[in-house]
């Protein structure tokens, strides 16, 4: 067959797209799959930076229609308060329903012991995986990306758990073209990554060309925080800081945002958006490594929780 | 209609060079220093942030290395170290004044073909590596055909380890004659030969002192300046339904539009398409895509859309069009087939056989199947097509004969990438079983009357 021109299109129009398009194109189209293939989708939104983007990119894959998917947080009970209120007021403004999981339920009645060093964010796996067994969700969005880690890196854009949630490297299918294959047996889901093929930068780009408005905490603020394995954490009822921890005010920002125990803030004079990407292009860390307390405790710290369950 | 805003095409403003995406696929053979030069890649490009680089030094002085080994970066996890297993494609990224570069690094272990056929399958251009003292080897004949089986346009050839032949132009010269003849075999013809360093980084990012012969670009140079995409203007349209849209709100009482991602083409308001298998032909009365800042939840209206755009048409008729149906052009039509001819590669530990049923999934469209035959099976050294086999095991390239319970629209995988793919599932438990590039020329085939269910 000989591909020909349906109708001419004026030559000095380049029909062609720039990587964040791209990038939009394919987020878009793979939302579009999850609503074809599965029966109860749901997208995994704490009010963090990623999921706040793929949040933004559910909706206009169906607008004007809402997007027919619920929405999941796992609540670790440090999370910041004005992340939650952020959420809170997203999902009202949507109208979408938003299921939360309690780690601080599971922490009450036995079912889960704080641990000694009272970071929470291991212990998400559990609640995480009781909800979507509750609410038999298939496909749970992530807004995990390749570039954050190397244990990232392998990951599909549809990722098979079996029905403990684990992620079995073995088990992971090939994907080829644009052809996601979600089959999946009665009792496993299969995790969905929208923003797979994006960088920290290209969130940030795509946050700023599409004007979205993220909870203030990533933009520089005064805060009180005190130095623990060198990064700034946030003073407060969640058990910082020790004795011999002092309390500062710095003005700071966060490039994560999760338990409040182990997510650091930097400092930072990036106020808007633009400050953040100027920031980001001269950074020297990458954001696990600068932020979060959990990816240094091991070099496979990624790895093993990502085959527990873990997001 | 509900619908009435309509927003600027940024998209077709002409002017600035536009930041690009890039797609690339690597290959080459155990120790030709893949993980070397993609970690030189990352590295020189300035992709590595200081965290990542420090524990890159750690490891290479915790293993007596006096310099950093930067092939590190590109480490494995610890489950392929432990198991011996190795995961098929690791993606990494990284980027440059003009571009975004997506880069499918796969291993060049025993599961190769597998690999390389996934990476490949999304790539315009393929990365092939050769260790400049020994040349063409028997693997790169497996790159060069996978790349030329999946339409990858565009080859870097890397000659490393130049240094090791004291940057010896005759040496580089023979081994590019060597490849640039073994391509075109394959219908690779565009290759761009560097002779590098990935250890030392000459000609990698940096342009190298030691080889004044060489007037060619650096790699990075290569891959900066080789066009990306096709020119959707070339292509006839396609765009494969992947859901309805009915919002069913009082602000959007009779909105109905067909969400999906151009494969190919142009669509502009007013064009006459075909909606396959069906054959009911309509008009293209909207396109919407959200394109306003601030505002996702409203769709704006657009006159055009081109590959490869997500977006929503709307349609002049109330016709009975869901997922699964292939919206095209009508003068350049796929064709309607009950029957795939084409070439697989087999993906799955499950040795692929006459009789087999499987499903096929064709764009958006999943169809029940049935391997009528295996045709023949390629031999990568000798480029011919044996006889046909008795089973295709994992890893094997051959052609074969697919009935289909219902007919599905297929383009020839050559002329239509996107629409010419299609993958063969084991019904059971959901394992991808086998990649597959329809050729839609008609073989000297027995065409057996009706399919077997």
């Amino acid at each position: 067959m000989t591909a020909l021109v349906d109708r001419p299109v004026a030559s000095h129009i380049p029909l062609s797209l720039d990587h964040l398009d791209h990038l939009e194109a394919e987020a878009i189209h793979i939302f579009r799959e999850v609503a074809g293939e599965f029966e109860r989708p749901v997208v995994l939104f704490s009010g963090g930076k990623d999921s706040v983007v793929m949040l933004h990119l559910a909706v206009k894959a169906f607008a004007p229609a809402a997007p027919p998917f619920a929405l999941l947080h796992v609540d670790t009970g440090h999370n910041f308060p004005e992340v939650l209120d952020y959420r809170d007021e997203t999902v009202a403004r949507l109208g979408l329903r938003l299921v939360v999981a309690n780690v601080q339920d599971y922490i009450d009645d036995g079912r889960l012991r704080e641990r000694p060093d009272g970071t929470r964010n291991p212990l998400q796996t559990v609640p995480l995986l009781d909800a979507i067994e509750a609410d038999k969700f298939d496909a749970v969005f992530g807004g995990g990306r390749r570039d954050e880690e190397k244990a990232r890196a392998k990951e599909r854009v549809f990722s098979l758990r079996d029905a403990f949630g684990a992620w079995d490297p073995r088990r992971q299918r090939p994907e080829l073209w644009d052809l996601y294959n979600g089959r999946h047996a009665p009792g496993e889901h299969v995790r969905v990554f929208p923003l797979s093929n994006w960088t920290e930068l290209d969130v940030w780009r795509y946050i700023e060309r599409e004007r979205i408005v993220l909870p203030d905490l990533y933009y520089a603020h005064e805060r009180e925080v005190f130095s623990r394995d060198g990064m700034w954490l946030t003073a407060g009822e969640w058990g910082g800081p020790k004795a011999h921890e002092t309390v500062e005010t710095r003005t700071v920002r966060y490039r994560t945002v999760g338990d409040m125990s182990c997510t650091g803030a930097v400092e930072s004079d990036a106020r808007s958006t633009a400050d953040v990407i100027i920031e980001l292009a001269a950074s020297r860390l990458t954001e696990r490594g600068a932020t979060r307390a959990d990816d240094r405790m091991s070099e496979a710290a990624m790895e093993d929780r990502k085959k527990q369950g873990y997001f | 209609m509900s619908v009435a805003h309509s927003a600027p095409d940024s998209d077709l403003e002409p002017g600035a060079p536009r930041h690009d995406l890039l797609r690339l696929a690597t290959a080459g053979s155990v120790d030709d220093g893949k993980s070397t030069l993609v970690g030189r890649l990352l590295h020189d490009t300035k992709s590595v942030l200081a965290d990542q680089l420090a524990a890159v030094e750690r490891v290479s002085r915790d293993r007596g290395l006096d310099t950093t080994d930067l092939a590190l970066l590109t480490d494995g996890l610890r489950a392929e170290r432990e198991q011996g297993i190795t995961i098929d494609v690791a993606y990494r990224y990284f980027s440059t004044a003009t571009r975004s570069y997506v880069l499918a690094d796969t291993p060049g272990h025993v599961q190769y073909t597998r690999n390389m056929v996934t990476g490949a399958s999304t790539a315009e251009l393929a990365l092939i590596l050769i260790d400049a003292r020994h040349g063409v080897v028997e693997q790169t004949r497996r790159h060069l055909a996978v790349t030329g089986l999946l339409g990858v346009r565009h080859v870097a050839l890397a000659v490393n380890k130049m240094d090791l032949v004291d940057w010896d132009q005759r040496t580089f010269d023979r081994h590019v004659a060597e490849f640039v003849s073994l391509a075109s075999g394959f219908g690779v013809v565009d290759v761009q030969a560097v002779p590098l360093s990935a250890l030392f980084g000459d000609n990698v990012v940096d342009r190298s002192t030691r080889a004044s012969w060489y007037a060619g670009p650096t790699l990075l140079e290569y891959l900066e300046s080789v066009p990306v995409g096709t020119d959707p203007a070339e292509q006839p349209l396609r765009m494969p339904v992947q859901y309805v849209i009915r919002p069913q709100s009082a602000e959007h009482r009779d909105y109905r539009g067909y969400a999906g991602r151009l494969a190919s083409g142009v669509v502009h308001v007013g064009d006459e398409v075909v909606v396959l298998p069906a054959g009911s032909r309509t008009r293209v009365v909207g396109i919407d895509r959200s394109a306003t800042p601030g505002e996702p939840g409203r769709p704006d209206e657009h006159d055009v859309a081109f590959a490869p755009q997500s977006v929503v048409l709307r349609l002049a008729d109330q016709l009975d069009v869901s997922r699964g149906d292939l919206i095209a052009s009508v003068e350049h039509q796929p064709q309607v087939v009950q029957e795939i001819v084409g070439t697989l590669a087999v993906l799955s530990d499950r040795p692929l056989r006459a009789r087999d049923r499987v499903l096929v999934r064709v764009g958006t469209r999943n169809v029940r199947g049935l391997v009528a035959d295996l045709v023949d099976e390629l031999d990568i050294t000798t480029l011919r097509r044996g006889p046909a086999p008795a089973s295709l095991p994992l890893n094997a390239i051959g052609r074969v004969r697919v009935r289909l319970a219902e007919p599905v629209p297929l383009d020839d995988y050559a002329d239509l990438r996107r629409t010419g793919a299609f993958l063969l599932v084991d019904e059971a438990d959901g394992t991808t079983l086998a990649a597959g590039m329809a050729e839609l020329a008609p073989l000297p085939s027995a065409m057996a009357g009706e399919p077997e269910f």
